[in-house]
């Protein structure tokens, strides 16, 4: 083996970094899924009926469905039956400081680089942050400087006791309950996930953010985000995960919900770092995700902004529906897979309303003998005079062990509208490694460089201190201990 | 200032360099030519340290330091710099960035401080200029959709940013029109200096009425079997290899 084909194995063979587990002291449902369970979790979280009902009724609507089996993913199937569906840090009392905060937790927080304490030090840039740890929300800062504005972020959990009035009106109304499989799941038990509601004319003064973070053995999460933009307003809400080492899969089936009105936009990225599995792929997150958003008011936005490292299995397609007249969708996307990695990632996009514009950059990167599919619709219905959609779909490949796959659908039931797709793939081998060298460029430096470049389009549209983060991913995911 | 003794190097169980002996004094530009197949390529990629070539034998010393145990990254910082003959297309950096990064590697391993953003594309402008360049080009993705031409043209410009004491030009004129090879050429002779050498390998002597070298060699059956001053070339267009594989028999 030369040089350069053990560099690639080095630099794609290293281990997740982020892999440890935190002790916390839980309270867990008992295993497998049930109406009593769904009673149990609805109760432990104090829900008004309206909500115990949804959830009845999204589990019923479960119960007929099948797991779908058409992306390019190749799994052993789960036992839904061994999973627990609800685990909390048991409350100690209500807390007033961080001090209060179980120390652990806090420890985690470090570990991850995102300690509160830390984040309130920060001077000059302000980040809320609504730690999520095993479906309870921890700890929510500069609540009360959003407040002043009409603005509400907090758990889910919290919303659906402060304010059901929103939550009956919007939950479900953009995945509806028996969308898909997972977002069937997710329905009938998510745990707890971030709310968020910006008043008419609002610029959300601040980058809103939220760790989610896997932390029990056995329990699968079931994140439910709501992000509505009232009429003029914006937000741009950030998300960013790890997860700890686990033996067995861990399911990750978390629905995400945006609704844009008249002229509001909305800008939602996502840096995911999921436990991939170890070198043969054991133990990674299965991540089976629905997120969609609907531009519901003319002249609305939506911008889906992605990085994509971690997960054994990603099954995940953020999408728009461009329902007001003039709306825009956007969608960028990085994927990375390593080792066994499998990834089943795209976009769709439903134009309905007239003038309505899409524009899709996906860059998939596949090392080591992972596989890394991009699979996206373009739909343009009847009403939609004038659609414009550019896809520009790219893949790289490190070494000749990997796979990389583009799955473009389009669909256009009116004649005036416009679709151009551009796909590209490009290899880094032997020989560009050389040539880099060559020219005084060391490998590990060659790759990092090649990667950044290629990936540049979509880190830019990453908020600032995000896109740092996400560099740091990619050269993490793909180099390391080389020399 | 390049010493090379003994040379020998195979791929897998190919035996290709058969014991090259060379000297390439400070500002010398050698030519080596030869007939497919004897090894000249073989012989700019074990300089320039590629290891898909095993070196069985022999020492290559450049400013008396042993190259044969450095990376190729190091031998570049060292000064060394190799015009490829299928340059690689590298998607999404650009060829400003791709020589910047390039540039500064070299100035750090030299104990510089790298090049500031400003500086740097003075210099690259005064370069581009030499190679006749376009500005466009320093924008787009290295190589990326170039022409042949295009490509041999920004091996020049690499070569003359970064400045290195030894260019090797790895058939550089092949694929080339005459307009493209009288800028390559052109280039090659702006930068020839007292304390800077060329090692110009060709197939054909076309490219030698343009760089005109101190020393021609012959390279043949993976040893150097003659060499000679600048009407060897000649010589060599005139008579063809054959002519030297059946002296060459009678002289070894």
């Amino acid at each position: 083996m030369s040089d350069e084909q053990q560099l690639i194995e080095e630099v794609t063979g290293q281990e997740y970094k982020y892999g440890f587990v935190t002790d916390i002291e839980q309270e867990t449902a008992p295993k497998g899924l049930s109406e009593d369970i769904i009673c149990f979790i609805s109760e432990k979280k104090k829900e008004p009926a309206f909500m115990l009902e949804w959830r009845l009724k999204a589990y019923r609507k479960w119960l007929t469905m099948e797991e779908p089996t058409w992306a390019k993913v190749n799994y052993k199937p789960v036992d839904y039956q061994s999973l627990h569906y609800y685990a909390a840090p048991k409350p100690k009392k209500e807390l007033e400081s961080l001090d209060e905060v179980d120390p652990e937790l806090l420890k985690t927080f470090e570990k991850l680089g995102i300690s509160l304490e830390e984040q309130k030090r920060l001077s000059g840039v302000k980040v809320a942050v609504d730690a999520v740890i095993d479906s309870v929300s921890v700890k929510t800062t500069f609540q009360e400087e959003l407040k002043s504005k009409g603005i509400i972020f907090c758990s889910m959990s919290e919303a659906v006791q402060n304010h059901p009035e929103l939550v009956e009106k919007y939950i479900g109304t953009v995945v509806p309950v028996g969308d898909n499989y997972f977002s069937a799941l997710n329905s009938a038990v998510f745990s707890d996930g971030s709310f968020c509601y910006i008043p008419k004319g609002v610029r959300c003064p601040m980058e809103l953010s939220t760790y989610f973070r896997i932390n029990a053995a056995n329990t699968g999460q079931f994140e439910r985000t709501l992000v509505i933009a009232d009429e003029g307003s914006y937000v741009s809400y950030l998300e960013g995960c790890t997860a700890p080492m686990r033996d067995e899969n861990q399911l990750h089936a978390a629905v995400v919900e945006l609704i844009a009105h008249e002229d509001a936009e909305i800008k939602y990225s996502t840096v995911q770092n999921w436990y991939p599995g170890d070198k043969d792929g054991k133990g990674g997150i299965y991540n089976f995700v629905t997120k969609r958003g609907i531009c519901a008011g003319d002249r609305s936005k939506i911008s889906w902004t992605q990085v994509e490292t971690g997960s054994a299995i990603t099954w995940k397609y953020p999408s728009c529906i461009l329902k007001g007249n003039n709306s825009i969708g956007e969608f960028y996307s990085v994927a990375v897979t390593n080792n066994k990695q499998q990834a089943d990632t795209g976009t769709k996009m439903i134009h309905v309303g007239e003038n309505t514009r899409s524009r899709i950059v996906s860059k998939g990167i596949s090392a080591g003998k992972s596989d890394n599919s991009y699979r996206g619709l373009v739909k343009i219905m009847k009403r939609a005079k004038n659609a414009r959609n550019f896809s520009q779909c790219d893949s790289l490949l490190m070494g000749d062990r990997c796979g990389a796959h583009t799955f473009p659908y389009i669909e256009s039931d009116n004649s005036t509208g416009r679709v151009e797709h551009e796909a590209t793939t490009s290899k880094i081998d032997e020989d560009i490694l050389f040539y880099c060298q060559q020219r005084g460029i060391p490998e590990e430096k060659a790759v990092e460089m090649i990667v950044n470049g290629y990936c540049k389009e979509v880190l830019n549209k990453l908020p600032m201190e995000f896109a740092v983060e996400a560099q740091k991913l990619l050269a993490i995911s793909l180099e390391g201990s080389v020399g | 200032m390049l010493k090379i003794e003994g040379l020998k190097a195979r791929i897998e169980e190919k035996e290709i360099l058969k014991g090259v002996n060379l000297e390439v004094k400070p500002g010398e530009v050698h030519a080596i030519m030869g007939p497919n197949g004897s090894g000249k390529s073989t012989l700019a990629s074990v300089l320039a340290g590629k290891d898909t070539f095993e070196v069985t034998g022999g020492t290559v010393t450049f400013n008396g330091k042993d190259m044969l145990g450095m990376e190729p990254e190091e031998r570049a910082h060292e000064g060394i710099f190799l015009a490829f003959q299928y340059p690689v297309e590298i998607p999404g950096v650009n060829t400003a960035n791709f020589l910047k990064t390039a540039l500064n590697e070299k100035r750090e391993a030299n104990g510089q401080d790298p090049l500031s953003a400003a500086d740097f594309l003075k210099l690259m402008k005064e370069k581009m200029e030499l190679v006749e360049m376009d500005k466009a080009f320093i924008n787009r993705a290295l190589n990326e959709g170039f022409s042949g031409g295009e490509k041999k043209r920004n091996e020049m410009l690499q070569m003359a940013v970064l400045e290195p004491t030894l260019g090797i030009l790895d058939e550089t004129d092949s694929g080339l029109d005459i307009d493209a090879l009288k800028i390559v050429a052109n280039a090659v002779n702006k930068m020839r200096n007292a304390n800077r050498s060329f090692v110009v390998i060709t197939h054909y002597q076309r490219l030698l009425d343009y760089i005109v070298p101190d020393v021609v060699h012959v390279l043949q059956g993976g040893k150097i079997v003659k060499s000679g001053g600048k009407e060897l070339a000649l010589e060599l267009e005139e008579k063809g290899y054959d002519w030297l594989k059946k002296s060459s028999e009678l002289t070894v």
